[in-house]
């Protein structure tokens, strides 16, 4: 399967000349990117581990594109997304958020039902990769 | 002093004379008030019967619409009644036409504090069967910032809405599931499932679906929950349908929203038609309980639509981001319902902006200063389809859900079929508006390039690529005339 989270799931995988661009729309917006990464794509997985801080004062889009290339290159088989930030009052929340980087193989989610009262189910989403200690997911590279 | 004597202190003025006199001479016309900061105020178009003259008229409505009735009575005189007494202070002609904008304020006391109820039963409570006006519509409301403050507002607006469900930087898209009615629980759960696996991020139940005989609210909860959660394990998303819980009583809606809480829906939904006083009730429960609430505007247009008489959206737009809700339907530009471009952006200013200003284009006549209340995602829904997203994106931003019902269900590769087409265009806009380019001129090249890789755009584009909706609309906003200084 493949995980459709972020803006650009649904498109072929963004080369790093189209994934510049993106990056050059938020600085021109004056959103601040930052990079993070997870082993664990539960979609309530809503804190993903960060790549250092938000790059509150990195102008450049190829400073920016090589931040996302060094965390490619020391978590090379991790999920790993790009987002803007925008601070402006009145939204104070992420602009624009897209996955640049996802495992080779996705195995994907086990849906759990619990059956309960009155016909009801309980439902749990399970990503199969869960299963192995963080940092050994995904054919256990760092 | 005889008994027939009246004191001087208690000599009868003109005001005060038993019988009918004109509102205009009531005081209800006061051409240089100014209105103070946290009056309510109002912009009444108004076709005066012929031989009223148009301050009377302004008069008469501010006057129905307060304190006054037909005739002079002197229990007015133990009350503050200049403070109670609506003020039409301006009206100005409508060019080329019968019509007048009446401009009047109200004292903010006038209103119970948070209640939609109380407000619209002032302001639209009399009026608008007054014999002595042809037609009347409300065209515009200013709500002053200090009665803004006493509402709730939206359950929990825009920004929580997208960190609730992890979805940033393009609209959302969902789809009305098709036929209205007819479908069984079972076979309504598979339109869900299809749809949502496909790429939307929300299917949705239509204004109508409640709890009929061919299918009962519990089940259509239960198959429509499943196939959420299977969508949601099959992307690895957050999914979500729109359950509606509009019902005959408070108690019904209270029972099916408690359910849908129950089983794990991130939304609920409900009907204009439930009443002002039940959609905030819910718009409580719906904060209380951290559902998303979604509001069909089912109804809206009996009074929304014609220029001359009724309550222009934006006014109703204003009463429901005061009431509560975190969706509205509010219009498409391209698709098949009514909708003039201008009206529009307007109704989606006052839904998703801070603060809005004046503008005559957009049919805004006032400043509107919503303090820190959050904004309503607008939802565009009736005839849409893939082939018009730039046009989609161009008219109402990013903010929107965009609801493609018979553009998913109707592909003739299936519904998840409809679905991925819908999502890889709208990626595929995004994407090149953020590129810097002109998506909008640019859209069917954008579009094209994008089918190359995916069969369903392709079919998609193939099947609905030119179909447009060109019809005039019956409401527009005034023409705007230069001002001339003198």
């Amino acid at each position: 399967m493949r995980i459709t989270q972020g803006t650009f799931s649904f498109l072929p995988d963004l080369s790093d000349e189209e994934i510049t661009k993106q990056i050059q729309y938020a600085l021109d917006n004056a959103w601040p990117l930052s990079v993070e990464f997870t082993d664990d794509p539960h979609p309530r997985n809503t804190y993903w581990e960060m790549w250092g801080l938000p790059m509150f004062d990195l102008k450049d889009a190829a400073g920016v594109l090589a931040e996302v290339n060094a965390c490619r290159e020391a978590k090379p088989n991790y999920y790993i997304k790009v987002n803007a930030y925008n601070a402006n009052y009145g939204k104070q929340t992420v602009g624009l958020s897209f996955i640049v980087q996802r495992p080779a193989e996705e195995p994907g989610f086990r849906l759990e039902r619990q059956e309960a009262h009155d016909r009801t189910i309980r439902y749990t989403l399970h990503a199969y990769a869960a299963d192995a200690p963080h940092g050994s997911r995904y054919n256990g590279h760092q | 002093m005889t008994d027939t004597e009246v004191p001087t202190s208690q000599k009868k003025t003109d005001r005060w004379s038993a019988g009918v006199i004109p509102y205009a001479e009531m005081g209800y016309w006061e051409p240089d008030y100014q209105p103070k900061d946290t009056d309510v105020l109002c912009a009444f178009r108004i076709t005066p019967q012929p031989g009223v003259p148009p301050e009377e008229a302004g008069a008469a409505v501010a006057g129905e619409s307060s304190t006054a009735t037909w005739t002079v009575v002197w229990t007015d005189r133990l009350t503050d009644y200049k403070t109670y007494q609506a003020k039409c202070y301006r009206v100005d002609a409508v060019p080329n036409s019968d019509q007048y904008i009446a401009h009047i304020a109200y004292d903010i006391d006038l209103f119970e504090e948070g209640s939609i109820a109380n407000l619209t039963s002032s302001i639209i409570g009399n009026v608008f069967g007054f014999k002595a006006l042809k037609a009347l519509r409300l065209e515009d409301m200013r709500i002053p910032l200090h009665y803004v403050k006493t509402f709730q507002g939206p359950a929990h607006g825009i920004i929580t809405e997208r960190e609730y469900l992890d979805k940033f930087g393009r609209p959302l898209l969902g789809a009305t599931t098709k036929p209205k009615l007819g479908l069984s629980a079972r076979n309504y759960g598979r339109v869900v499932y299809e749809a949502l696996r496909g790429g939307l991020d929300f299917t949705k139940d239509d204004e109508n679906i409640n709890s009929q005989p061919f299918m009962r609210w519990r089940d259509r909860y239960l198959y429509s929950m499943e196939g959420v959660n299977r969508a949601s394990a099959a992307t690895g998303e957050v999914k979500g349908h729109y359950l509606n819980v509009t019902a005959a009583t408070m108690e019904d809606m209270y029972e099916r929203a408690a359910f849908a809480k129950e089983l794990g829906s991130v939304i609920i939904m409900i009907d204009l038609t439930i009443g002002y006083t039940a959609i905030q009730s819910m718009a409580k429960w719906a904060r209380a309980n951290g559902l998303i609430l979604h509001l069909h505007r089912a109804g809206y247009a009996t009074y929304a639509r014609q220029k001359n008489h009724g309550v222009n959206f934006r006014v109703l737009a204003k009463w429901m981001r005061l009431s509560g809700v975190d969706h509205i339907h509010s219009g498409t530009v391209v698709g098949k319902l009514e909708g003039d471009p201008n009206a529009i952006a307007g109704y989606y200013d006052t839904l998703r902006l801070g603060k809005l200003t004046a503008n005559p284009v957009k049919g805004l006549y006032f400043d509107q200063d919503w303090g820190s209340m959050p904004g309503v995602m607008p939802v565009a829904s009736g005839g849409i389809h893939a082939g018009q997203m730039g046009d989609l994106l161009h008219y109402l931003g990013e903010d929107v859900v965009l609801q493609f019902g018979g553009g998913t269900i109707g592909h003739p590769m299936g519904i998840a079929a409809g679905a991925t087409a819908n999502r890889v265009a709208l990626e595929a806009i995004i994407k090149a508006r953020n590129e810097g380019r002109d998506y909008r001129k640019e859209a069917q090249d954008i579009l094209k390039a994008a089918a190359k890789q995916c069969r369903e755009l392709d079919i998609a584009l193939t099947t609905w690529g030119d179909i447009s909706f060109n019809y005039e609309s019956t409401d527009v906003p005034d023409v705007v005339e230069t001002p001339t200084s003198i």
